[in-house]
């Protein structure tokens, strides 16, 4: 009983700088940002804290009857449902393609394609708008020789939010392809004989061997890249400024423009409070569903 | 442990830098874009003046010095002076972060308040207090291509609304699709129309909108009945890849614009079109019009600790002779007067110039916006409603309903602030 209590505490003793660190450096802004969601801080609360009030959850009654909330919430589900997919695709096709015999100059070609994951956002952005500029750009030009009008990629609401997705999914499916890879090596090769001497194409191994096989790696990725798709800030930041019409704001956009440009910092506190849940139960949504597809397949 | 008493050690050193004094004083000013690059030449004569005074410029782009100059104040980083955008000042003196500068004023014999721009210089005191000194004045007027206008038949460049509305009508009848061009992610073009009226933007000293008033609705609807019947493209500046271009090829003959595209279209247009394009002052509905109050001004802050050199700055900054080297450089328009009446290098003075004069006639009936924190984000919230009309998603009608619930809920905490005092 007593050694147990001493093993305890030392257990303690030992996790204590770790659990302060986090307690310090998250813990506590998190509940700073929790209290700062149910107040109205602004630049006349920071001239002078007497005029901050309590909100209580008035703030998140706001947020949810703003229909710019709902918009931007629209607009980020769009980006979620189109782009993840999307990513995920290109990353797999990419990985398979990387893993197949017939293909050369492998490290290379990983390299490549690996590329834009670890070139600076900013700067890829500035090429994208040159790319997709309605007079100057490259895929308008393009576009033109096979009797394509111009397109204001840009410009045109219908337009600014596929080409963000591209972007987007360009930009990062490198990072996937890699856990990809790791992934596919996994997979035992004496399954893929076996289907070939049972006369497996390659669409029929990959659909039955590949996908089965990588299935908890899938989950894992479509997890992470859902998670990081809904905060989508950077892309239209540097590209549209959420524009045109308001077509590519953001949730995480929309808490941004709350808390830096307009400085109400509680009520940017709400929605990234609001924001969180929504991940949170996207993701269990997630989890949830692979449980239930794999039970199923058992 | 290490780690932190290293970091102390590094705050004390970067502290005691500050404070460490040999006789000079090191003045932080932040200033942004063009402005920003001038600024270190016209300091080379105030350094030279005040040998004991040394001047570190620090240079922030347009798109994020707002959030800079909260920021920096929020975390008691702001500089000793900076160049604040005139529609900025109100916001920055409802967070206290600025000095008043009327003693100081007084105390300089001259800077006379007579000399300056009367609406400019309401600009600067929003709330009565006074917190900044103008330091280049901008405001939105027509740029004009007075040949395409008389080969159309127009004899005179329109004055009044209804003037204009014909002169549109013609050009296009003579084969020009878009004659006017006015861009529509700035909110300027419309809130100029907006001042043109007689009643103010927002009612009860700023507690309330006034969108839904008949003033507004008469604005709101000229604007829009111009890009629906086609007299100007739903277009971005962004999108209009070459104004100056398109404007020498005459695809419009009349852009709604500022002082800085003086310079540009004399750099950027054939000669032979010297002579061919011109500015106006911006049409009203009945007669010349009224327009925005807009520019930048200095302002000193509160929490500097080298206020009289911050002063002595920016009274160096607002000398006519500095002022006029100012406008040589970056083609800023003077806010005093007697700027514009002293002579040019060639010949003539500002007031005469054949572009500047009409600006020169417009600053005499510029009207400030609105002196409320809440402006910045009330303007964007009209130019997102008067897009909604032009796109034909709501009519005005609805619009100015919507934007005044919107700005009434944006102006809420004001109401509540001035009430409790």
């Amino acid at each position: 009983m007593r050694t147990s209590h001493r093993e305890s505490l030392a257990a303690w003793a030992f996790a204590a700088p770790a659990l302060i660190v986090i307690a310090l450096f998250f813990g506590v802004p998190v509940f700073a940002g929790l209290a700062l969601s149910l107040t109205d801080f602004d630049i006349y609360a920071l001239a002078d804290i007497g005029n901050l009030r309590w909100q209580g959850w008035n703030n998140y009654v706001h947020v949810l009857s703003l229909p710019l909330f709902w918009q931007a919430l629209g607009n980020t589900a769009y980006f979620v449902v189109l782009g993840v997919p999307l990513s995920i695709a290109l990353s797999l096709a990419a990985a398979v393609l990387l893993q197949s015999k017939l293909v050369r100059f492998k490290p290379l070609l990983r390299t490549a394609l690996f590329a834009p994951v670890v070139t600076t956002l900013v700067a890829v952005a500035v090429i994208w708008r040159y790319l997709f500029h309605v007079k100057y750009g490259l895929v308008n030009y393009t576009l033109q020789h096979f009797g394509v009008d111009p397109i204001d990629w840009l410009g045109d609401p219908h337009w600014s939010m596929p080409t963000i997705i591209g972007f987007a999914a360009w930009k990062n499916f490198g990072g996937n392809m890699i856990i990809f890879i790791a992934a596919l090596q996994a997979v035992p090769h004496d399954l893929y004989e076996a289907a070939r001497l049972d006369g497996a194409r390659s669409w029929a191994q990959f659909r039955h061997i590949t996908v089965p096989n990588i299935a908890p790696t899938l989950l894992m990725v479509a997890i992470l890249t859902t998670a990081g798709y809904f905060q989508l800030f950077a892309e239209p930041y540097v590209m549209t400024q959420g524009g045109p019409l308001q077509s590519t704001v953001s949730v995480l956009y929309l808490m941004y423009d709350e808390g830096f440009k307009w400085w109400n910092l509680g009520l940017a506190s709400a929605v990234a409070f609001v924001l969180f849940v929504i991940i949170v139960a996207v993701s269990k949504g997630l989890i949830v569903l692979q449980r239930r597809l794999t039970g199923e397949g058992a | 442990m290490r780690r932190r008493s290293l970091l102390t050690v590094a705050g004390a050193a970067a502290l005691s830098g500050c404070a460490r004094d040999s006789g000079t004083t090191s003045l932080r000013f932040w200033a942004m874009g063009r402005e920003a690059e001038v600024a270190a030449e016209l300091i080379a004569g105030f350094e030279r003046e005040h040998p004991n005074v040394r001047v570190k410029v620090e240079k922030l782009p347009w798109t994020a010095a707002h959030e800079k100059l909260l920021t920096a104040f929020a975390g008691d980083a702001s500089p000793d002076l900076a160049q604040v955008g005139n529609t900025w000042l109100p916001e920055m003196q409802a967070l206290g972060a600025l000095e008043p500068l009327q003693p100081w004023i007084d105390r300089t014999p001259m800077l006379q308040a007579a000399d300056y721009f009367t609406g400019i210089w309401a600009t600067n005191a929003p709330g009565g207090q006074r917190v900044g000194l103008p330091w280049y004045v901008d405001t939105r007027l027509l740029f004009v291509r007075q040949d395409l206008l008389a080969k159309a038949g127009i004899a005179q460049i329109p004055q009044d609304w209804v003037t204009w509305r014909t002169a549109l009508a013609k050009l296009r009848e003579h084969g020009m699709a878009t004659p006017l061009l006015l861009p529509t992610n700035e909110f300027e073009p419309l809130l100029a129309l907006a001042l043109q009226q007689p009643s103010e933007v927002l009612r009860e000293g700023g507690r309330f909108g006034n969108f839904a008033s008949d003033d507004f609705r008469r604005a709101l609807g000229f604007y829009a009945e111009r890009l629906q019947l086609g007299d100007a493209p739903g277009l971005t500046n962004n999108q209009v890849a070459n104004v100056w271009q398109e404007f020498g090829r005459g695809t419009f003959a009349f852009y709604i614009s500022g002082p800085w595209n003086i310079g540009e279209f004399k750099r950027r247009l054939p000669t032979e079109l010297n002579n061919a394009w011109t500015t106006a002052e911006l049409p009203g509905p009945t007669g010349l019009g009224a327009s925005i109050a807009g520019g930048a001004s200095l302002a000193m802050f509160k929490r500097s600790r080298h206020k009289p050199e911050a002063w002595a700055l920016i009274s160096y900054l607002s000398r006519p002779d500095v002022q006029q080297m100012f406008y040589r450089l970056t083609g800023d328009l003077p806010p005093r007067r007697s700027v514009w009446a002293m002579p040019l290098e060639g010949g003539g003075t500002l007031a005469e110039d054949r572009h500047a004069a009409a600006f020169f006639r417009q600053f005499e009936r510029v009207r400030p916006t609105p002196a409320v924190p809440e402006w910045e984000r009330i303007a964007n919230e009209m130019q997102l409603a008067a897009a909604r009309v032009v796109g034909g998603r709501d009519s005005i009608d609805v619009a100015v309903r919507a934007l005044d619930a919107r700005v009434d809920g944006i102006l809420e905490k004001r109401r509540w602030m001035l009430d409790k005092s």
